[in-house]
């Protein structure tokens, strides 16, 4: 259908871009925050995209969008202009020009160098959001780019030149464009008519000044006046980024009576008017360009006040006593709703009933946007982090990166404070123990760049916090030997690769040869356990010899609430940690007679120890002829509590224990159930090592 | 009323790939196999909107497009030419002969419609 497209207008024009591009971007370097100097390296990029994909450069194209999307944020200041970005641009431009050779008939670009830098880039523009949300090549030629979610303020000038009729060109329609990219308010600017009987129907004479309110960046406005860039004077100005224009720090007197809302904007609109004709009566500026510059004040107003109420509707500050003492409250209402259940269903009352359930609905509702309230993301305490790598890696001469994702993960508020320190503890362990100082790393054939990965994902009704690192990783035969030194284990104890890595957790082990200023100060690896199980946590370790090791951390979402197996020992009420719980069995006269006294029970060919609540409680009177055991996994070995009856499943807010019982650590809290009575609620980790404990003891003195 | 467009080319798989989207959107279309087919249709048409290639035999696209603007029916129809050409010669000449806009072959059916809902409203 046509002729081999020539191809030699665009190359020109791209070299001398190029170059230009170049200067540009040595410029800024020296004046990083030079405005017009970024919005030049923007244009260049943007000229040999667009003429790139007219004239077939696909490759170049697509590889140019991704330099120009970050230099747009650039531009936008949602990115700092840094060393980093002017490094990666200038290869990314020397790339552009061998892609163009390569056209010509050179060598071959190099792609891998293509790719580094796309790479880069990208991880420029989002650093916390992590790989998965790198962008997809383009496909279109018009394609959107990363705009920035607030609304920007345009100013744009559009002026038609008086012929721009012959070109069959409707200025109406590009305005109608306009309108169709966001909020818009546009004022005509008639100055240049003429007397009506001069007046030429076929000339245009018309400016207009649009005020833009829109999620767009200036590309996609030029975009609509593409076709008449040629044909009329057009001025893009973005007013927010303009000093003294949103944030004046001189205001007028008219500008403080609004804002202190003594008049509104109207009012104001109304009393400057007659400032405007007397200028215009002096002939110092025409009426239109008064009303286009009253608009522009209007306009400006109005996206103040707007980011003023989102301001203030976005966030409250809220004493965090407040937020304990409603969610203290709301316990109470629980309570009191279960008890009004529980006297309704008593009553037989038909309207009582469908009282009760109502509240129960609105209860529940009220108690999850409660607890919702004390939820935050977990992204402020992994950003203290980084700081932290950064300092102790230098310290102690590693290069390390830290890698964060799923800072949008929500915990309760108590979990979050709670746990920096156990973090501070592990991230320690794994910069000083775990990544290799980088002539080691080198040895190894890995990048002598260590890494260390902190991520955070939803699992159920708990979250998950991994802290992962690709260094030396754990030797398990070297933990074993250091836990028959330490008396830990005995030598003749046979234990799996997994058992050896839970070495690290007991108290008193450490295998770092020497003391460092980053770890080993003592605190060990069992502290961190402590803590984490203080939160009805629990703590895994996972690790290959020489490819790293992995910590993760299962927290629960909320210390507020908890799900738990309701039990009975006499007439005493117990809640068990539903989490940990695996099944419920039987257990008879005749299981304990088989058993020769010992506390075990065989369940489906596994022998399973168990403990009996009544005898640790000291509870009295006579055991059924059928008691139950719950069976938990404890420490990642299962154990049985033995109960008299199993009464269900019961969500139930926890309340701690008055200060003289603090020290009765078997228990984690109470709550109170619908009927008014206490459950104590037992912490199965502390039970379980008490037992241990005793027995070991026992066994000594024997 | 359904407006007409007319499509000048001396491709046929061009006329027939315009002609199909355009039809598809409810316009009327009009085809032209060259610049003279072009200039006879248009004195015999009524026409909202010409889409015009450049090179053609018989009249190519800036010639048509001078002498369109040159009758007073055509003064003002939004002309809109294809082009491969390079963009600072062929696409300025046909400009200053009075072209509205263009559209960049290869384009898509997507990429046509929006020129014309552009320049045609």
């Amino acid at each position: 259908m046509n002729v081999a497209i020539d191809t030699s207008a665009f190359t020109e024009e791209a070299y001398e871009l190029l170059s230009e591009l170049e200067d540009s971007l040595l410029e800024l370097e020296a004046s990083p925050t030079d405005q017009e100097l970024i919005s030049r390296v923007f244009r260049a990029m943007h000229t040999i995209k667009g003429s790139g994909a007219m004239f077939g450069f696909d490759a170049v194209a697509e590889f140019t969008h991704e330099v120009e999307t970050v230099f747009d944020m650039a531009r936008n200041g949602t990115i700092p202009v840094t060393k980093a970005l002017i490094d990666l641009t200038l290869a990314a431009r020397d790339q552009i020009r061998s892609m163009l050779d390569a056209a010509a008939g050179g060598e071959p670009a190099n792609e891998a160098n293509a790719k580094r830098i796309i790479t880069g880039l990208r991880a420029l523009s989002n650093k916390d959001g992590g790989a998965q949300t790198a962008p997809t090549a383009p496909q279109g030629k018009t394609q959107t780019k990363a705009s920035p979610d607030e609304p920007n303020l345009f100013r744009i000038r559009f002026k038609p030149h008086q012929d721009i009729f012959s070109t069959g060109t409707n200025p109406l329609l590009l305005l109608n464009e306009i309108r169709e990219l966001g909020e818009c308010r546009i004022v005509a600017n008639t100055e240049s008519y003429p007397d009506f009987d001069s007046m030429d129907p076929e000339t245009c004479y018309t400016a207009w000044e649009i005020f833009l309110t829109a999620t767009v960046n200036e590309n996609a406005i030029r975009d609509v006046f593409i076709f008449v860039e040629d044909e009329c004077d057009l001025n893009i100005r973005l007013l927010d980024q303009e000093s003294g224009m949103v944030d004046a720090p001189g205001k007028k007197i008219g500008q403080i009576l609004v804002e202190r809302g003594d008049i509104n904007p109207q009012a104001l609109e109304h009393a400057l008017q007659p400032l405007g004709d007397r200028l215009v009566q002096a002939g110092a500026v025409s009426p239109d360009r008064v009303r286009a510059a009253l608009t522009e004040q209007l306009v400006i107003q109005e996206k103040q006040e707007k980011k003023k109420a989102t301001e203030t509707t976005t966030s409250v500050r809220v004493p965090s006593e407040k937020l304990d003492t409603l969610v203290d409250l709301v316990g109470e209402l629980v309570t009191m709703q279960a008890r009004l259940n529980q006297t309704a269903g008593t009553l037989g009352d038909h309207t009582l009933q469908l009282i009760a359930e109502e509240v129960e609905r609105l209860t529940a509702e009220l108690r999850d946007n409660t607890m919702s309230i004390r939820m935050l993301t977990i992204d402020t305490t992994f950003n203290k982090f980084k700081r932290l790598v950064r300092d102790l890696s230098t310290e102690l001469g590693k290069e390390i990166e830290l890698v964060t994702a799923g800072g949008e993960t929500e915990l309760d508020k108590t979990v979050i404070d709670q746990l920096n320190d156990p973090l501070v503890h592990i991230i320690r362990n794994s910069i000083d123990h775990g990544v290799e100082p980088p002539d080691a790393r080198r040895a190894k054939g890995k990048n002598p760049v260590g890494k260390i990965t902190l991520a955070a994902i939803h699992s159920g009704a708990s979250v998950l916090i991994r802290v992962e690192d690709d260094g030396a990783g754990l030797d398990a035969k070297k933990l074993r030997a250091k836990g028959i030194e330490k008396g830990l284990i005995s030598p003749d104890d046979e234990m799996s690769e997994k058992e050896a890595f839970q070495l690290i957790f007991a108290a008193g082990f450490s295998t770092a040869a020497k003391i460092t200023n980053v770890s080993g100060r003592g605190v060990g690896m069992d502290v961190v356990r402590r803590s984490i199980e203080g939160l009805r946590g629990s703590i895994d370790v996972n690790s290959t010899l020489g490819k790293g090791t992995t910590i993760t951390l299962k927290l629960p979402l909320t210390l507020a609430i908890i799900e738990g197996l309701l039990v009975k020992v006499e007439g005493e009420n117990y809640v068990l940690p539903l989490a940990a719980v695996e099944e419920c069995v039987e257990l008879s006269r005749e299981d304990v007679h088989k058993a020769h006294g010992r506390h075990v029970i065989n369940v489906r060919g596994e022998i399973i120890p168990y403990i009996r609540i009544r005898d640790r409680f000291e509870i009295e009177g006579t055991a059924p002829q059928i008691e139950q055991i719950v069976i938990s996994e404890v420490d990642e070995k299962r154990i049985g509590f033995v109960v008299d009856n199993v009464i269900g499943q019961h969500q139930t807010v926890i309340k701690t224990l008055g200060k003289n019982f603090q020290h009765s650590e078997e228990f984690s809290g109470a709550t109170i159930l619908g009927n008014g009575d206490v459950a104590l609620i037992l912490d199965l980790n502390k039970m379980v090592r008490y037992v241990e404990d005793e027995e070991t003891k026992e066994t000594e003195t024997l | 009323m359904a407006k007409t467009i007319m499509t000048v080319d001396d491709s046929s798989s061009v006329r027939q790939m315009v002609g199909m989207t355009l039809k598809g959107a409810g316009f009327t279309v009009v085809e032209a196999v060259d610049g003279a087919d072009g200039l006879n249709k248009a004195k015999a048409n009524t026409l909202d909107m010409v889409i015009t290639d450049l090179n053609m035999p018989n009249m190519d696209g800036i010639a048509l497009i001078t002498a369109l603007r040159a009758l007073p029916n055509y003064k003002f129809t939004p002309i809109v030419m294809l082009t491969t050409e390079s963009q600072a010669t062929r696409k300025q000449e046909g400009k200053s002969a009075g072209a509205t806009g263009w559209i960049v072959k290869p384009f898509k059916p997507e990429q046509l419609l929006d020129v014309v809902k552009k320049v045609l409203g």
